[in-house]
């Protein structure tokens, strides 16, 4: 089978541990047949972190709608959201 | 995942909490053809070249913004040095009303600054050069975005006093017709001057780049700060590397960013400017950086070594990070914009004679001295000439902005508004140079030049 170069973004969540925030991103990326390839919790910095990694190849929204759509639910649940294309990780942090 | 939750976390902090941005995104664009011996066709031409580039660098630049979660913090256009091609239409009405039209198409192109009003006059002035630095006062009173220029020596070229003589007389008028004197922060002498420089007021697109370039200025004092205030006991060397590896990550985001913009709008990517760049954000501050190496105030004894090392780390991080380093890269020492070093000059712990020393060791010059709007045209003339001749000699880039704000004495505080900040108004030596800079002419250019 060919393959495909996946276009991946890091989705970074910073705040307080609370019920739903896994759930809820989730559902927005499902609803716009994003799907999920790793999450990662930890505290860090006394704060909670989770990273997920995410395959945006077969995205049904643009990068801006989805953004939008997390910075609904970052101010609803007082969380900071990033969403960034792996890219610049991996330009930032590899030689 | 490869990249580990760490370098992911590290990252995100970066931009949340320590300022990491792309300070700017600057557009150099060639108006050498846009000439016309028909005035109005010719500024008609400028502004076909300059307005629809504005728009797409602008709206390209949101798209990387979003995608890479990196704020794009000012989006410019520098052109070819104004005087270049005012040759044939040089009266001082048809400079001001050129001024005009680079402020227009700047303001429809949604661009805050435009730079490349100037001329390189290194050697001596063309007739066409001494107008325009003459319609200066004229042209910042009747524009807000565009920027002016002058570079007045080299170290091939030596310096030209009889051009550093035109401006004290030039940085009076030019206070007189603006709120505060606030034009002046419009205008920067230099010498070495780079060609594609992407921060303003100096910014111009120099006569040997090609029709259009992309050139990026990231900033990271705060990142810097932040992984300084993590060791604070190690030796210099194991101090040096930490600069090194931060600064790395910090050029790398802009190398990323500055090649898929160029690649977007279809211009070739020119260089990433890897200064370090101060804003008035609290910790965004490379006074902050060395006070976090462990000097109390910047200006205190040991700041020179302090300031030596920070920039070499830079260079030698950013250098490793990107393969076209250029501009000024170097560390910017503005005095208005930073927050530390607005508390050190009114601490008293720095004044203009630190500031000169500091620039011997960083790349960017007297920027954004606010001094007595009473101070002596040769007094002005003779502080930016001190700081050129260390340029000069040296062979690196050293620049002036400096502010004689009317009405002011020494200890007061200039607000000049949002980027700006806020500036102490100086001491100045009162003991003149009268006599010296009257004999005018030109330095010689340094033994060191002959290098052939």
């Amino acid at each position: 089978m060919a393959h495909v170069k996946k276009d991946l973004l890091f989705i970074t969540v910073i705040g307080h541990d609370q019920k739903g925030i896994v759930a809820r991103i989730s559902h927005i990326l499902y609803r716009h047949g994003i799907n999920i390839e790793d999450i990662s919790q930890k505290i860090m910095d006394s704060y909670f972190v989770m990273i997920m990694l995410v395959d945006i190849t077969e995205a049904t929204c643009s990068l801006e709608k989805l953004n939008r759509s997390l910075q609904q639910i970052a101010a609803t649940m007082h969380l900071t959201i990033q969403v960034q294309h792996e890219e610049i990780f991996k330009m930032m942090h590899r030689i | 995942m490869s990249i580990t939750v760490e370098e992911v976390y590290e990252t995100a902090r970066m931009i949340l909490r320590q300022n990491l941005d792309i300070r700017t995104t600057t557009l150099g664009l060639n108006i050498k053809d846009c000439v016309h011996t028909d005035f109005r066709k010719f500024r008609s031409r400028v502004q076909q070249r300059i307005t629809p580039a504005a728009k797409r660098l602008v709206d390209r630049a949101r798209t990387l913004e979003i995608r890479y979660g990196i704020p794009i913090v000012n989006k410019r256009i520098a052109v070819t040095p104004l005087a270049l091609v005012m040759e044939t239409h040089a009266t001082a009405r048809r400079m001001v009303e050129m001024a005009r039209t680079l402020d227009e198409a700047a303001a429809e192109g949604g661009i805050d600054f435009i730079g490349g009003f100037g001329a390189l006059v290194q050697k001596g002035m063309t007739r066409t050069d001494r107008i325009l630095i003459e319609s200066l006062p004229d042209v910042l009173a009747a524009t807000s975005r565009v920027c002016a220029f002058l570079n007045v020596g080299s170290t091939t070229a030596g310096l030209n006093l009889d051009a550093v003589n035109l401006l004290g007389p030039v940085l009076h008028e030019i206070a007189r017709r603006t709120p505060d004197g606030i034009g002046c922060t419009r205008f920067v002498v230099f010498v070495n001057a780079p060609e594609d420089n992407p921060f303003m007021a100096g910014a111009f697109h120099g006569t040997g780049e090609p029709d259009a370039s992309l050139n990026i200025g990231i900033s990271g004092p705060g990142v810097v700060r932040s992984v300084v205030a993590e060791h604070r006991t190690c030796d210099l060397t194991h101090l040096a590397e930490v600069v090194k590896r931060t600064v790395f990550k910090i050029t790398r985001a802009g190398e990323l960013i500055g090649r898929e913009l160029a690649r977007d709008l279809s211009v070739p990517f020119g260089i990433v400017d890897i200064s370090l760049a101060s804003t008035t954000s609290p910790g965004d501050s490379v006074a902050g950086i060395l006070e976090s190496f462990g000097i109390e105030k910047i200006g205190a004894h040991g700041s020179t070594l302090a300031l030596a090392l920070l920039m070499d780390a830079v260079k030698k991080g950013g250098a490793m990070a990107s393969s076209s380093v250029g501009g000024l890269s170097g560390t910017f020492i503005p005095i208005s914009e930073d927050a530390g070093m607005i508390e050190a000059v009114k601490a008293g712990a720095l004044g203009l004679d630190k500031l000169e020393a500091l620039t011997a060791v960083c790349s960017v010059g007297i920027d954004m001295a606010a001094v007595p709007g009473d101070t002596p045209a040769e007094t002005i003339a003779a502080i930016i000439a001190d700081e050129l001749a260390i340029g000069v000699v040296n062979n690196k880039t050293t620049a002036v902005r400096i502010i004689p704000v009317p009405g002011r004495q020494a200890g007061d505080m200039v607000d000049f508004g949002g980027l700006l900040g806020c500036a102490p108004v100086m001491r100045v030596n009162p003991f003149s140079a009268r006599a010296f800079l009257q004999r005018g002419g030109r330095l010689p250019a340094p033994l060191t030049s002959l290098r052939n």
